[in-house]
């Protein structure tokens, strides 16, 4: 069904870190270097090719199937479409909040995508996924025959990195079965203190690496207003250099590892080590302050 | 007509096997499992020692995976039990196709009425659930099914919403589309959340709906007391409770109940309606049959509305006689003289029963297994033919069932919980009864070994079974199947060669 030789990545990390737009400047980037993509938006909210398009969002595979009646109904050109540098954007979109089942939705949309033969003349997939893997239809991508590169979108904000740990479990769980393996975390940097060797420390302690540090810089969000990748929109720009070398990084990336992720204590931990939280004795100092205080206010 | 010399099992009489052979055999059943299954099945074999307050056996339990339990699920303790048969409610199976598919048509529920036009027991509805359903929720369909549904049936009296896996997976609001749709036609829709994964068996969706009832159907009892809708009654209003009318057992049963002068205002649930169910909170008794099925709502009725509850058996005269004047204790001396009159009205056709047929089925054997409340309830009727029992087990008993179970059962009857296919396959090739007598699952497999068996779920397409009526019935059925000349056409004619050489 699937090609070989093309390989399949995903971008996981927590909601709201960024993944669709990092993913999409560096798939710009790699689609400047002459590679063909195609990216799978796997998030209900089918974001994840708005810039490559310059449109709000694509018809998505689950609307058309619901509209037609069913998935069998729908022609892969209806929602196959051609972006910039030819990247080809699917985004399997679902259900609105709080009702269906968002995780099956993906599993038929790839499915659909497989069957009517999406996954040819290709050199990279690139699935989108969002926030954390709450159920299997989230593990879709990185289960048996799809995604075989793993990388995580973090920061250095405490929760990001929680969610990055999750993943790795995610990720750990079907290497065994499915060969996924982690390619290494991208810091999408919030000006967090120390970012840079947090980052690689917890990058290390998941036997993985931290394979670019992308600095903040408000040029994204120009590019975004534009409904672009910073690589279209300032092509010269500092930033636009960065992606570049994070998408040269993946393509020769060869660091695939089984991750070690780590447990909640160990993770409290390093953020303790560097700062980020504070120790037990602040933690008792601030505890016995917030005792004190109501008294000395009676 | 005796039974077949030369089929390939003999039988063997009820004196054959000590309790310490029934152990034994036990052990070596158990021989062929590893090691964690055989200790999770021993739990649930044993044999019945008198006196003891139970039968020795773990129940609704877990079963044991590739057992080939004969188990159902909570969707088919809802809809196939308890809700399917109040016939003037349409019950939606609402998920995909195959649940709704399969239970098509119920458990020859009888019914009175008109199929399709004021009464829906044979039909199936379902929302048939598609890929799209599941992905984007099935709110709006099942919603969109209920305002058709009551366009298609107008004299529906309300609708029930009986929940497959898939909505309990995807966490679809179906209470909330029953209150909407319940305003919107004006009449009554209950969601039943028995997804089939719940539980271990069909027993807890026995307990869902009940819990159903409770919160959906008895509300409007209470706003119609309120607003003093609700006639008093009878001093001798009674409702039967846990009788699914297979055959017609609740006709012949509601015949005695009002022969000894009671009202009988519900039927729950065979050929019941929902509105017998709405003022069943006004009966002055509630006469339980299936026990295990309808336990829950008769303690609530008992805890909200003081109603008492009392659990009765209807097979075999012993048992009816027995039942009647325990009934009728509860009321005045009218309907216990009455009571003593319907006993006797019966005797000679009952005698007359037990006279042709008694002779052709004294001593044979008999090894029974069924779900959740005949396994003790037929024992007194197969007696009553002068019938030994040799062995029971539940689907889907509780402890409290076992409990009553020593009631009915001799010293060193073999039991069985849950049993498996293979389980109780080699306990009947060993103890070799006379006839086994359980569900359709078993059928074939014993009637290919050359045994004579009954169907105690659907009565073999017979019935009814309940009452002196039945009792006739059940009789002349026992002997069809005890003492059929197929029989004696078992063997082979090269072995009856063999033998007669």
């Amino acid at each position: 069904m699937t090609d070989e030789s093309i390989r399949q990545i995903a971008f996981y990390g927590k909601g709201g870190i960024g993944k669709s737009t990092t993913s999409q400047n560096t798939i710009a980037g790699m689609a400047e270097l002459g590679q063909r993509v195609m990216i799978v938006g796997c998030d209900p909210k089918a974001d994840s090719t708005r810039l490559m398009l310059h449109s709000k969002a694509q018809t998505t595979v689950l609307h058309l199937a619901a509209e037609r009646g069913a998935v069998e109904d729908v022609e892969l050109e209806e929602v196959l479409l051609t972006g910039y540098r030819d990247v080809r954007c699917v985004e399997s979109g679902g259900p609105e909040p709080g009702v269906g089942c968002a995780g099956r939705g993906i599993i038929t949309s790839i499915n659909f995508l497989e069957e009517n033969g999406a996954y040819e003349d290709l050199d990279f997939v690139s699935y989108d996924v969002l926030g954390d893997v709450v159920c299997g239809g989230f593990a879709m991508p990185i289960r048996e025959g799809k995604a075989q590169e793993i990388y995580i979108v973090t920061s250095g904000e405490m929760m990001a990195m929680y969610a990055a740990n999750n993943i790795a479990r995610g990720v750990l769980k079907y290497a065994h079965s499915g060969g996924v393996r982690l390619g290494g975390l991208i810091c999408n940097s919030r000006k967090v203190d120390r970012e840079l060797e947090l980052i690689e420390t917890l990058a290390k302690r998941l036997n993985t690496q931290m394979l670019h540090f992308v600095p903040r810089d408000n040029i994204v969000q120009h590019a975004e207003l534009r409904r672009m990748t910073v690589i279209e929109y300032a092509p010269d720009s500092q930033q636009a250099e960065e992606y570049r070398t994070l998408a040269k990084k993946i393509i020769d990336n060869k660091n695939l590892a089984i991750p070690t992720p780590i447990t909640m204590d160990e993770l409290e931990d390093l953020l303790v080590e560097f700062g980020i939280l504070g120790g037990e004795e602040e933690y008792e100092k601030a505890i016995k302050e917030g005792i004190k205080a109501p008294a000395g206010v009676a | 007509m005796t039974p077949p010399e030369l089929a390939t099992l003999e039988t063997a009489p009820a004196e054959a096997f000590t309790t310490a052979d029934k152990k034994e055999l036990i052990k070596e059943v158990l021989e062929a499992y590893p090691d964690k299954a055989k200790k999770k099945r021993e739990k649930h074999l044993n044999v019945f020692e008198e006196g003891k307050s139970d039968c020795g056996v773990k129940s609704n339990i877990k079963s044991v995976p590739g057992s080939m339990t004969t188990r159902g699920c909570a969707y088919a303790g809802s809809k196939g039990v308890v809700w399917g048969p109040i016939k003037d409610m349409i019950h939606i199976s609402h998920g995909p196709v195959g649940c709704g598919y399969y239970s098509w048509s119920g458990r020859r529920n009888y019914y009175i009425g008109t199929t399709g036009i004021d009464s829906f027991g044979t039909m199936q509805f379902t929302s048939d659930f598609q890929e799209r359903d599941i992905v984007f929720g099935g709110d709006k369909k099942l919603a969109k099914l209920i305002t058709e549904l009551d366009e298609l049936f107008p004299l529906n009296r309300g609708v029930s919403i009986q929940s497959e896996c898939p909505i309990g997976l995807i966490g679809d609001d179906i209470e909330a589309v029953a209150k909407k749709s319940a305003k919107e036609i004006g009449k009554t829709v209950v969601p039943v959340r028995c997804e089939g994964f719940r539980g271990v068996s069909q027993s807890l969706g026995h307990h869902i709906a009940n819990d159903a009832v409770r919160d959906w159907v008895f509300p409007q009892y209470d706003k119609e007391k309120k607003a003093g809708n609700i006639p008093d009654g009878t001093e001798y209003d009674v409702a039967i409770i846990g009788d699914y009318n297979i055959g017609g057992d609740a006709w012949s049963s509601r015949i005695l109940l009002e022969e000894i002068g009671l009202r009988v205002v519900a039927q729950w649930s065979g050929d019941g309606t929902l509105h017998e169910m709405i003022n069943t909170p006004s009966v002055k008794l509630n006469l339980v049959h299936c026990y295990r099925s309808m336990n829950y709502i008769s303690r609530h009725m008992e805890e909200t509305y003081g109603i008492p509850w009392l659990e009765y058996n209807f097979f075999g005269p012993t048992q009816i006689a027995e039942s009647l004047r325990t009934i009728a204790a509860k009321f005045d001396e009218t309907i216990q003289a009455k009571a003593e009159e319907v006993i006797a009205k019966y005797e000679a056709q009952t005698q007359a029963v037990i006279a042709k047929y008694r002779p052709r089925l004294e001593g044979k054997t008999v090894a029974l297994m069924v779900g959740g409340l005949r396994p003790r309830h037929v024992v007194p009727a197969f007696y009553d033919l002068g019938m030994r029992l040799i062995g029971t087990g539940y689907e889907f008993g509780h402890n409290d069932d076992y409990k009553r179970t020593t009631h009915y059962v001799e010293d060193g009857t073999l039991i069985y919980d849950d049993v498996s296919a293979y389980e109780f396959e080699e306990f009947i090739k060993e103890l070799k009864p006379d006839l086994v007598a359980s569900g359709i699952k078993e059928k074939y497999v014993f009637q290919k070994m050359a045994l004579p068996f009954r169907q105690m779920h659907s009565w073999d397409y017979s019935g009814p079974y309940h009452g002196y009526d039945g009792f006739a019935i059940f009789a002349r059925d026992m002997d069809l199947a005890l003492n059929s000349p197929t029989w004696s056409l078992i063997g082979a004619p090269w072995k009856k060669a063999e033998a007669t050489a």
